[in-house]
């Protein structure tokens, strides 16, 4: 066998399954930051909702995304949560997609965990007195948050969210541990075909870097436009 | 769930020790600190070529830091599988290749702790050691070192959470710590999966909690010393 | 002992020293004063190299601080150098702060150079603290310290970046004591700072600084009750209203 060959790979249906592959690890990723940051922010809402039993949910749900690994919640919820629906509910999930919505879920909860500490610090790191100021011309809580607070939160969040959606995007490859073929699947089966490991995994890897690399530029540019607009306002 | 744990709980603790190889929640700590361990060092070596006046250094670091922190852990997992013996020369455990994984993991990201530890050490530090006419080697050993990885011990008990977490993708290559144990048992069981994965969710929870709370205490009492104010004289 | 030819420096296109000559004789005791932004302190910064220079040279004992291929390390311990935030080292006790110099630069054993620390603190009036930690000391006690970290590699020429600027008022007596004793004892020393009363009683010349140049030089006296330069004689009547 040759020392490299790529050519090998990048061909035929071996090529097919790698760009299936990575059009369902950003399939997957979309998906799941949608969801984990629309549920994060409801996540903030229940945490600063001063109602206790909200406050403690809220706080619960954070410190179990925090301290069980990803895999293990996604196992969790692929192996373990069909077992308590009614058969019939089983039965249909196995007829769809399964392995993406139950992962979709999966990821996004975690996301959505980790996302909502990364708000709750940028609300925090507000001064108090626009809070205040916000109250003193009459707007009610929720037109603060919505309003004043939660945009800014927002702007000082967004560092840590674009490490977070970083770490959602990689974590897409956990899906294949339950079957679902995104890139590192996709990568398997070519190795275990072709014998030709390096040259798969490079492909792989080379998929991640220059995904990894767009997503942390693209946060770059955006949190500079941000900084500006906030500048000018 | 009491029965699972019963019958199964000292497989899920140790796996087949003392009758076979360490495994289960045993074999998962003895990985975490392992990659603690090897990594630190490797991780403190990061920390300073990041922050090194040699342009060389700080490139070559940034490089390696970059192209880990790009790829999931699972591919540095079969990267790890796959390089290590060729390199080494002769076939490895698994228990080694996640290892392996793990410290490269954790030098690319306990070493981005580190320089951010280097980097909020107050530049007056290492002005005055080398004011009296320390070398840049003396002030790092004897000045800036030790205050920062003080200051960032939180941090890297933090990161030490985090490869406890990370020690579960060992399943992928049937390395039989704690939730591979739990697929075992799983496999045995069968019609339970809720049950053996709520109680693997449960295991990690409560070390990984623990321990999260351990650091909170730490940091308040790193905090307090640090604000000792000063007496007038 | 300190010669400064034609020193000049950039910030990118900002001029923070403009043609600097002077030469600071073996045993004098010079301060350094002007307005804010006159480049007092990176003047003073420039002779042990903490900043780099654009132009001219700077020579202490003779030697060409800026050439490339000084010993910087070496040269730093010939010139003792007191900062304003004091910058001791919070994880080290008093005495290791002021012993850690002999022992990593000077290469003494850990007796001797722990001998001749304590003979400083007793110096500067703090070797009952020496076990104590800089954040349990006040300001004014710290610098003492500081003061003694710098003595402790026996420099023949000690500079001062205004030593008791950040100062509670109380302090400032006990450091200008500590300063006034080494002027005695014969050290040369170059201070950067607000102090008018120490540099009346205790100063050799007084040099003053605006936009990066030294405008006026004289002796105290001459200096407070006969300044020449115009920007001299607002600084002193400034001073004297404050």
């Amino acid at each position: 066998m040759e020392l490299l060959n790529f050519g090998a790979v990048l061909q035929g249906k071996y090529l097919g399954w790698l760009a299936a592959g990575a059009a369902m690890a950003l399939g997957l990723f979309a998906a799941s930051w949608v969801a984990g940051f629309l549920i994060a922010l409801l996540l903030l809402a229940l945490r600063e909702s001063g109602v206790r039993l909200f406050e403690a949910f809220a706080q619960a749900f954070v410190a179990y995304h925090r301290n069980v690994p990803q895999l293990v919640q996604v196992f969790l919820w692929y192996f373990g949560v069909p077992q308590l629906l009614p058969d019939a509910w089983q039965a249909w999930i196995n007829g769809q997609n399964s392995e993406f919505v139950l992962v979709w879920i999966a990821l996004s909860l975690n996301c959505a965990a980790y996302m909502s500490e990364d708000l709750r610090s940028g609300l925090r790191s507000l001064p108090h007195t626009q809070l205040e100021a916000a109250r003193a011309i009459g707007m009610t809580y929720l037109q603060s948050m919505r309003i004043v607070l939660v945009p800014q939160a927002l702007r000082a969040a967004f560092p840590p969210l674009v490490n977070q959606s970083l770490s959602l995007f990689k974590s897409t490859s956990l899906a294949m541990t339950v079957g679902l073929a995104e890139v590192t699947y996709a990568s398997r089966q070519i190795e275990n075909e072709t014998y030709r490991t390096f040259e798969a995994f490079a492909l792989a890897s080379a998929f991640y870097w220059i995904c990894s690399f767009a997503l942390t530029a693209a946060g770059y540019y955006w949190s500079e436009r941000l900084q500006t607009a906030g500048r000018r306002a | 769930m009491i029965d699972i744990l019963d019958q199964y709980g000292l497989l899920l603790l140790m796996g087949q020790y003392p009758y076979g190889p360490l495994g289960g929640l045993a074999l998962t700590l003895f990985i975490a600190v392992a990659g603690l361990v090897i990594s630190f060092p490797l991780a403190v070596l990061v920390g300073v070529a990041r922050t090194s006046p040699f342009r060389g250094f700080r490139v070559f670091a940034g490089v390696i830091v970059n192209a880990v922190r790009g790829l999931p852990v699972l591919l540095l997992i079969f990267w790890a599988y796959f390089i290590v013996p060729l390199v080494i020369g002769h076939s490895i455990s698994g228990i080694t290749t996640v290892i392996c994984a793990l410290v490269l993991y954790e030098l690319a990201f306990m070493g981005e702790v580190v320089r951010a530890g280097i980097e909020a050490i107050p530049k007056g530090q290492v002005e005055a050691a080398r004011g009296i006419g320390m070398t840049y080697g003396q002030t790092m050993r004897k000045v800036v070192l030790p205050q920062a990885i003080v200051n960032m011990t939180p941090s890297i008990l933090n990161q030490f959470i985090n490869l406890i977490k990370n020690t579960s993708l060992g399943y992928i290559i049937s390395v039989n710590e704690l939730t591979y144990a739990a697929y075992q048992v799983n496999a045995q069981l069968l019609t339970k999966p809720f049950e053996v994965y709520l109680i693997l969710a449960a295991t990690y929870f409560l070390i990984c909690w623990s321990l999260s709370l351990a650091i909170g205490k730490l940091e308040k009492s790193i905090n307090a010393r640090r604000h000792s104010v000063p007496r007038s004289a | 002992m300190i010669t400064f030819r034609d020193v000049q420096k950039y910030y990118g296109e900002y001029k923070a020293l403009d043609g600097i000559t002077e030469t600071i004789s073996r045993g004098e005791v010079v301060v350094v004063c002007g307005p804010s932004g006159s480049g007092k302190s990176t003047l003073i910064r420039t002779v042990n190299r903490l900043e780099p220079i654009s132009g001219g040279t700077i020579a202490v004992d003779g030697q060409d601080v800026h050439a490339p291929k000084v010993n910087v390390n070496e040269l730093r311990s010939r010139i003792g150098f007191v900062f304003q935030s004091f910058n001791l080292f919070p994880h080290l006790s008093v005495l290791q702060n002021v012993a850690i110099g002999p022992t990593t630069v000077s290469r003494l054993s850990a007796q001797q150079a722990r001998e001749r620390s304590l003979v400083l603190l007793e110096k500067v009036g703090l070797d009952n603290k020496a076990d104590a930690f800089p954040p349990q000391l006040s300001g004014g006690q710290q610098q003492r310290v500081a003061i003694a970290r710098a003595l402790a590699m026996e420099p023949p020429v000690m500079l001062f970046d205004e030593p008791t600027s950040a100062l509670d008022p109380e302090m400032v007596g006990e450091v200008l004591n500590v300063m006034k004793q080494l002027a005695n004892d014969g050290m040369t020393m170059v201070c950067v700072t607000h102090e008018m009363g120490f540099a009346r009683e205790v100063a050799d010349r007084i040099l003053f600084m605006d936009a990066g140049a030294i405008l006026e030089r004289a002796t105290p006296d001459e200096f407070f009750n006969n300044p020449q330069h115009p920007r001299a004689r607002k600084f002193v009547s400034d001073i004297r209203h404050a």
